[in-house]
């Protein structure tokens, strides 16, 4: 084996790395600047639904820009943020060198920036970006799109294959590269949540591949999938995008499970609560995660039998989701606690995740539903699960593994500042977007009727709040990286266990290339 | 002083009151009201019965979530290392598990009951006594009421709020955005049924007061219903993204008694049938100008702009079809362009409509053609086109 | 250095991930596509009829039931024909053979073919109403100017479910001028 001289120098050496920490930091960073071009698009959102009447932009600008926002945050900022995490940590906790492949790693990652270059410059195309909503209904996203709808299916296609060469190289990784002594149940949170998302990714994005192609068939090859006149059927397509759709939202929200899962045991300095329990209950939301999709559709006109299937199966889900927030504050009772950074997001998470865990339940049952339904009451839903779900998590990872990551401390001064401006910021934008739903208003709107100003402009107060607390973040971690307070302990906090704080901090570029043994 | 100290308490608690009010009974059935924050139950029966398992599930998360979360916030103010308290060792516990995946099982099994029955209800769509087919178009809807003699009554029912409202140059009316030119009207204490579909993209109807919500699917039909008990007029709007305006098309519904109902319908068999007797009338230049400009507002001024300056539309102003010949004028304007934004709009307007804006557009905007066009020419120039 | 164990179950793996993902984009087309709309014929659950032609079976007429059939018309946008029935209400005893007609009408001055979608309401009806004849099962071709009356013939099963009355039966008419140019004049589904 030839001896390693360190990471090689310049611009190159991004493009060319197959190593995990420089994957996972490359894939961190382009997260985040996606999570800022995302919130721009949403601060114009909110902006233009500050008071009723047009202001800011016209009605077809503000359909690209809620289409934008949500494929830039589902895709760009989520979706990567957490595969940057996984390839970061993954190795590290399981005792291996690297990940499986890590030149297909490097290519999973560096399909993304030319993406969503792609994708952002339909922006100025002639057209206009996407404006059908992340959703992209047939025939909106068929016979009456902007051209640049061919770019955006591309655009998919490419995001499908980073995704699944990723997940192939996650269940590779975990399957073959395990230390000697790690068995599966032994296995850190984190890693069984993101070896069962992997599979989810692996059966549901090539679903979605189906799902354009067939929009690009009808647009430019003459098929009628969703077409009526050639035989076809509209909602066909809402069958085939939300069978690939919800397992997608807990694709999303289990590697967020795992490292709150991670976090709360630390700060708690107690063992996490029913292990076994937590992977049991993962493993049962993503089976259930396949028999629920039409939850989306309840108002397409189904036969009352599938109504009421997808009922049931969409209430069952709430039993092991139920089961894991138990098992987190089992694991608080009785510890002993102190409340860094990241243990106040992963209280947060618990709390408002759960909030949004009751609207979903709300919004499980059919009848009520058809009130509901494309309201506002469904964009809150999605945001307390998707932000102060899912973000939150990756915040308190960030804080929690930055010091291992860099070697240096983060102040936390501003980390709990910047925590409780975004709770506070993040409770205004979207709470008062439940009143706005059970009201009557309606999602996807640039402009609304003047009962409902009040809470809207509430709302948008709340999104520059926490818009701003976002570069207290970016802040935070740029001054940290540059010039933070430097440590060298290998257990950054006390109660934490796990392979990775055994190494060195920082880590050092290469680890594990003799695996340890695991008791 | 008794009575002074109850005015005031009464005063105090008046806020209190209000707030409950809000959170619990959802009183106003007619309209959104500034400040709310609850669903109404409107004023069907099946809509009083989603609001009250709304309330139901409500009430059971808002208990589970005080539970679960003094749990936890106790916990966290408790078990602090700051407080001196030692982090206990437990860490499985099979029968807490079990206990808490059946319990919460047993709650949602009991919420099953209600919400299947009503929805078994909501899908009853049999023996209503009027059904009217309901189509989305972008961006308006269309009305047609069936008549078991054929003679059915149809139109279409567009924004009525101006421009200049939207765009801040007017201050807004009470019912911004959710006005129209056409309510759909229905009578009270009958049920009705909708056949919903769509012209172009994917709609959705939406009444909250009704409990209606269905898509509205090109090319397939979709049923619901309703059976209003109460008169009076209720505001819906649009609930699935269908394109530019996805915002400015709603929907009022005008529930009245049986006798209003019946006669607003005779009226509007005989509207059309005058419509169809105007056909002969000879209308003077004037007339169809005044009558052209409003149907230019009303259809028009969205795409090809206030002064025929187009937009999303062609110009008007100076245009070779409104400068040309008035057969490919009406040609246009009836067929519209297929692969356009440009609709056929002989199905939108009648002949008189139609007769007017053409003059209208050919006569505005400095074009000053001088042609006069008749609702008789309109129908000619469709037989033999 | 992995040893050459592990890369060969590496290599394993991935090809067996590799696999699972093409046989999900397969499942796409393969599966998905053609099961939901055998289901939909079957069960009729989209409230489309089938667009084949109905076998007659020799049946008696029910005459202690009557149901209403009501038909509504809607013109796609961009169509531009008259299309309408000539009669919108028709009471019908299951197991009669019912006949009535469509009128149509090209009124642009060029040639277009047409076709009509049906749909039916109430769902659970459509596997009940059987099409013996419809202008719906083949695209329709008008001249410029002209106009033509189109039949439908059909039978409301016996076995439709007692508490059905009422069958709204709709055909959405498209323009299709430019598919038929590019197939050929196809009979559809």
């Amino acid at each position: 084996m030839s001896a390693h001289h360190g990471p090689s120098k310049g611009f190159m050496r991004w493009v060319l790395t197959t190593n995990h920490k420089d994957i996972g930091t490359m894939y961190l960073w382009f997260s985040f600047a996606m999570f800022i071009l995302g919130g721009a698009f949403a601060m114009i959102i909110r902006a233009e639904l500050f008071q009723p009447g047009l202001q800011i932009v016209e009605p077809d600008f503000f359909n690209q820009m809620t289409t934008m926002h949500g494929l830039v945050m589902v895709f760009g900022a989520i979706m990567p943020s957490f595969v940057g995490l996984a390839n970061w940590m993954i190795p590290m906790m399981i005792g291996a060198p690297d990940m499986a492949l890590p030149r297909m790693n490097n290519l999973s990652f560096w399909l993304l920036p030319p993406t969503f270059a792609l994708l952002a410059s339909t922006l100025f195309m002639d057209g206009g970006a996407p404006n059908f909503g992340w959703t992209f209904y047939a025939p909106l996203s068929t016979t009456y799109a902007p051209d640049t709808v061919t770019y955006f299916i591309f655009g998919v296609h490419l995001l499908g294959l980073s995704s699944i060469m990723g997940s192939i190289n996650i269940i590779a990784t975990v399957v073959n590269l395990r230390a000697p002594g790690m068995t599966y149940m032994k296995m850190p949170m984190f890693v069984w949540t993101w070896l069962i998302t992997a599979f989810l990714l692996i059966a549901v994005m090539p679903v979605l591949a189906g799902a354009v192609t067939m929009m690009l068939m009808d647009i430019h090859f003459g098929t009628s999938f969703f077409s009526a006149a050639g035989g076809g059927d509209p909602v066909l397509f809402q069958h085939v995008f939300w069978f690939f759709g919800h397992p997608e939202v807990y694709i999303i929200i289990l590697p967020a499970f795992g490292v709150v899962s991670q976090i709360i045991p630390t700060f708690a300095r107690k063992p996490l609560f029913g292990y076994d329990s937590m992977v049991y209950a993962t493993a049962s939301i993503a089976f259930l995660s396949f028999i629920v999709w039409a939850h989306h559709m309840y108002t397409v006109g189904m036969p009352i039998t599938g109504e009421l299937f997808f009922m049931y199966a969409t209430m069952l889900i709430a039993v092991p989701t139920g089961v894991k927030v138990f098992n987190w504050i089992t694991t608080m009772w009785k510890g002993s606690m102190t409340f860094e950074t990241p243990m106040l997001f992963c209280i947060g998470f618990v709390f408002l995740f759960t909030i949004g865990g009751f609207t979903g339940v709300m919004l499980s049952l059919a009848p009520v539903d058809f009130q509901y339904h494309d309201s506002y009451f469904v964009v809150a839903h999605f945001h307390y699960v998707m932000v102060a779900g899912a973000v939150f998590s990756m915040s308190a990872a960030v804080y929690y593994w930055l010091p291992k990551w860099t070697g240096k401390m983060y102040s936390e001064n501003m980390g709990k500042a910047h925590f409780w401006i975004s709770f506070f910021g993040f409770n205004l934008t979207f709470f008062p977007q439940h009143f706005l739903g059970l009201a009557g208003m309606p999602r996807r709107i640039p402009d609304y009727a003047l009962q409902f100003t009040d809470f809207n402009t509430m709302s948008s107060i709340g999104a520059f709040i926490y818009g701003a607390s976002q570069i207290l973040f970016l802040f935070n971690v740029v001054k940290t990286v540059v010039s933070g307070e430097p440590t060298s302990e290998e257990k950054t906090w006390d109660g934490a266990e796990g392979l990775e704080w055994t190494l060195p901090t920082p880590a050092p570029y290469h680890t594990f290339s003799t695996p340890p043994d695991v008791k | 002083m008794h009575l002074q100290a109850k005015r005031l308490s009464k005063l105090a608690l008046s806020p209190v009151l209000m707030l409950l009010s809000m959170l619990s009974t959802g009183a106003w059935a007619e309209e959104a009201q500034r400040w709310q924050m609850n669903l109404s139950p409107g004023v069907t029966e099946v809509g009083a019965k989603i609001y009250d398992l709304h309330m139901i599930v409500l009430w059971i998360c808002v208990v589970i979530g005080v539970v679960v979360f003094g749990v936890m916030f106790y916990s966290a103010f408790t078990h602090r290392k700051s407080k001196g308290a030692e982090a206990e060792d437990f860490h499985e516990s099979t029968a807490v598990e079990i206990a808490w995946t059946v319990v919460p099982f047993l709650i949602l099994l009991v919420i099953a009951f209600p919400a299947t029955t009503t929805l078994l209800e909501v899908y009853d769509f049999e023996d209503s006594e009027l059904d009217i087919v309901v189509t989305g178009y972008q961006w308006k809807w269309k009305y047609e009421y069936i008549d078991a003699d054929g003679e059915n009554v149809s139109f279409f029912s567009n924004l009525k709020t101006g421009k200049t409202e939207i765009y801040n140059e007017d201050e807004k009316g009470e019912h911004y955005l959710l006005e129209v030119d056409e309510p759909i009207v229905l009578p009270v204490n009958t049920k009705v049924r909708f056949l919903i579909t769509a012209n172009d993209v994917i709609h959705a109807w939406w009444v909250p007061a009704l409990a209606v919500k269905r898509d509205a699917i090109p090319g397939f039909i979709n049923e619901a219903w309703t059976n209003a008990t109460q008169t009076g007029v209720y505001r819906g709007q649009c609930a699935e993204l269908c394109g530019r305006d996805h915002g400015f098309m709603p929907i009022v519904v005008n529930v009245v008694e049986r006798a209003e109902f019946d006669q607003w319908l005779d009226e509007k068999k005989a509207q059309a049938a005058e419509i169809k007797s105007l056909m002969d009338k000879q209308f003077t230049l004037d007339e169809q100008m005044v009558a052209g400009k409003t149907v230019y507002n009303q259809y028009c001024v969205a795409c090809h702009g206030s002064n025929g300056e187009g937009g999303v539309g062609k110009a008007i102003a100076g245009s070779a079809l409104a400068t040309g010949e008035v057969a490919g004028h009406l040609a246009v304007s009836i067929n519209g362009v297929p692969g356009t934004a440009m609709q056929a709009f002989g199905a939108q307007l009648n002949d008189v409509d139609m007769a007017a804006v053409v003059t209208y557009q050919r006569n505005a905007f400095g074009n000053n053609m001088g042609d006069l066009v008749q609702p008789i020419d309109v129908y000619n120039f469709k037989q033999v086109q | 250095m992995a040893n050459t164990t592990t890369e060969r179950s590496i290599t394993y793996t991935v090809t067996k991930l590799a696999v699972v993902a093409v046989a999900m984009f397969a499942f796409v087309f393969v599966v998905m596509v053609p099961l939901y709309n055998v289901l939909c014929d079957v069960l009729g659950i989209n409230g489309k009829t089938s667009g084949e032609r109905y076998q007659v079976v020799e049946s008696s007429v029910d005459i202690g039931r009557e149901i209403r059939v009501q038909f509504v018309t809607t013109n796609n946008e961009g169509m531009p024909w008259v299309f309408h029935p000539t009669e919108s209400v028709l009471k019908v005893n299951p197991g009669a053979v019912n006949s009535t007609v469509f009128y149509a009408k090209n009124p642009l001055a060029k040639a277009m073919v047409a076709q009509a979608i049906p749909s039916v309401a109430p769902i659970r009806a459509a596997d009940y109403f059987h099409k013996t004849e419809c202008f719906c099962f083949n695209q329709q071709p008008l001249a410029a100017g002209a106009e033509t009356d189109m039949p439908l013939q059909f039978i409301v099963d016996q076995d439709l479910p007692a508490d059905i009355k009422t069958i709204t039966l709709s055909y959405t008419l498209f323009d299709v001028t430019a598919m038929a140019a590019s197939q050929g004049a196809v009979a559809t589904r």
